[in-house]
């Protein structure tokens, strides 16, 4: 019933490193995940046997190839619930999936005076195309604020959202891990006349997840941070906006006709797919899915939500007032992602001395400085986790952590 | 925990606990910020050098241990020196801090002849100026080995040449 650790951990070959003879405890996976064999096999089954062009050749082996790379997009359709596969738009990464609804949705949809809600606890990437956006065209940006206990404040959601065109707000945040109620706040962008963006970057890869339950009009999420290959990132958008909006890159692939004066653009979701794509890397995406669909998302996050129970009471319950974690306290309503400040001791520092004992977390600011400064903190370390992620992990990390006073 | 020595060397970490030279400067001390985008570290640097002399200098801002350590350990190098004299020094540290001149540090280690003139741009002067000794500085050359916080380590020096840069009248 529960998820095997074992099997799945013989699942990812990285794991099975040993750096300076010891085990490797990779607790960065909110960065970017691991990947398992099922992914690397399938590029490489890929490329030494079936690679090709897609979408533009005729012969067998690319109409072979084009069929791999459309079963992916398939795949990953089935994987969010998306109720069409053209409404699945590969990218580079999940930030340029938020530059293109900012660029082709907002630059057409949004006119001067405008208002774009944002919240407290966005990434970079959900932050600074709505302010490129804002500095261009005259927009408002309002942001909904955070509670003590590091949720979304919602009780003047419906005063902020008064007259808004786009509520943009992350379902998992990737510094404090705190989940946040997406279709809630969906159905608040709804009555307010507001389209919902949602960064799910870091939910895909840890929940089931069902765009429509959600009732979301865009969802962006990257493969290499759900055991897919990076290079590649995810939209979904619904189709009657995909179609309305108009292409971001311009290039091969995204046309229907180019003539000397002009061009007309291809269907959905070929408008939004211009130049080569990654290929290889669609098919490796493609595997990911099946892989997890192989494990469950359900059992996914009921894992991680026990290694969140336990990682909470292992670093309190050895540490105390010695660590300080910013998220919340209830794993019901958080990720297994813990930004952590110890012992006044700055985090690269922290991160330096982990390091010693193979302990991999990330030290920084992780792409969130208005969060940041709102937590009062200008780095914090991070330690984030994944199926593949146990309590021997935790173990690991709180011997690691006390080894910090050793030197500081 | 074994392996860390060479880092965080006693004097690195004691100008770490105890920074030289930290709080603000008022004018006509210059203020240069420095930042690093990566890590999100971010420092100040007062320079008073009227007439070719840095007669004062402080810093502030935050950071981990090596990029606190190594702005106390520079103001404490520079303070009361000669501005080309200081210039000498940024020089032979920011060479101390490259990575480029594997040859040299292989056994002899210190290598502090050796990193100067492996940058070879900066011609005999360096070269004359590499048998000098960076004192307590040299404690950082341990840092080279973990790449990752080499920026860590010149932060406060690139503001400091920032800073002069700022100061200096128009010749």
């Amino acid at each position: 019933m529960s998820l095997d650790l074992a099997r799945i951990r013989a699942d990812f070959p990285i794991l099975a490193e040993r750096p300076g003879g010891r085990p490797l405890v990779y607790l960065d996976s909110a960065n970017t995940s691991q990947k398992p064999r099922a992914v690397i096999d399938a590029m490489a089954d890929f490329m030494a046997t079936g690679y090709a062009p897609i979408n533009r050749s005729a012969y067998g082996l690319a109409s072979r190839a084009t069929d791999r790379y459309e079963a992916a997009r398939a795949a990953v359709a089935r994987f969010i619930g998306a109720p069409s596969v053209r409404e699945i738009v590969f990218t580079k990464n999940a930030t340029e999936s938020l530059n293109l609804v900012a660029r082709s949705w907002g630059a057409t949809a949004l006119r001067p005076g405008d208002a774009v809600v944002l919240t407290h606890m966005e990434h970079h990437a959900n932050i600074v195309p709505w302010q490129m956006l804002a500095a261009e065209r005259g927009l408002e940006l309002r942001w909904v604020p955070l509670t003590a206990d590091f949720q979304l404040d919602l009780r003047d959601l419906r005063e902020t959202l008064r007259g808004a065109r786009a509520f943009a707000f992350t379902a998992t945040s990737n510094v404090l891990g705190t989940i946040t109620p997406v279709a809630e706040l969906c159905r608040a962008a709804h009555a307010a006349g507001a389209i919902a963006i949602v960064d799910a970057c870091q939910s895909v890869p840890h929940a089931p997840t069902d765009v429509r339950a959600w009732d979301a009009d865009f969802v962006t999420f990257s493969s290499h941070k759900m055991c897919g290959p990076s290079g590649l990132g995810v939209l979904w958008g619904r189709a009657e906006l995909l179609d309305e909006m108009p292409p971001f890159l311009g290039g091969g692939n995204m046309i229907s006709d180019v003539r000397l004066d002009g061009f007309t653009t291809a269907e959905v979701p070929a408008k939004f797919e211009a130049g080569t794509p990654a290929i290889a890397e669609v098919v490796g995406l493609g595997a990911a899915v099946e892989y997890l669909e192989s494990v469950g998302m359900a059992e996914v996050r009921r894992h991680e939500m026990e290694l969140t129970a336990y990682t909470l009471e292992t670093l309190r319950g050895r540490f105390g007032d010695d660590i300080t974690i910013h998220g919340p306290t209830n794993p019901e309503v958080r990720g297994a992602t813990f930004s952590f400040a110890f012992r006044g001791v700055h985090p690269h520092d922290v991160s330096q001395v982990l390091d010693q004992s193979n302990v991999c977390v990330r030290a920084g600011h992780h792409c969130a400085k208005p969060l940041m400064r709102l937590i009062g903190a200008h780095a914090t370390a991070r330690a984030s986790m994944y199926l593949y992620s146990g309590t021997d992990d935790v173990d690991a990390l709180a011997d690691a952590l006390e080894h910090v006073s050793d030197i500081f | 925990m074994p392996g860390l020595e060479d880092l965080y060397r006693e004097i690195i970490l004691d100008h770490y606990r105890s920074p030289r030279n930290r709080g603000e400067l008022p004018p006509p001390a210059t203020t240069t910020e420095g930042t690093n985008p990566l890590c999100g570290d971010e420092i100040r640097i007062f320079l008073d050098a009227s007439d070719g002399v840095v007669h004062r200098v402080g810093f502030t801002g935050h950071g981990c241990s090596i990029s606190q350590a190594s702005a106390s350990m520079m103001t404490a190098a520079i303070k009361g020196k000669r501005v080309d004299e200081v210039r000498a020094i940024v020089r032979r540290f920011k060479s101390m801090m490259t990575i480029e001149s594997d040859e040299g540090d292989a056994d002899d280690g210190a290598g502090d002849g050796a990193a100067a003139s492996g940058g070879a741009g900066s011609g005999g002067d360096a070269s004359a100026a590499g048998g000098a000794s960076l004192g307590d500085l040299e404690a950082l050359q341990g840092v080279v080995r973990y790449p990752v916080r080499i920026k860590c380590a010149v932060l406060a020096w690139n503001t400091l040449l920032e800073g002069l840069h700022a100061g200096e009248p128009a010749q």
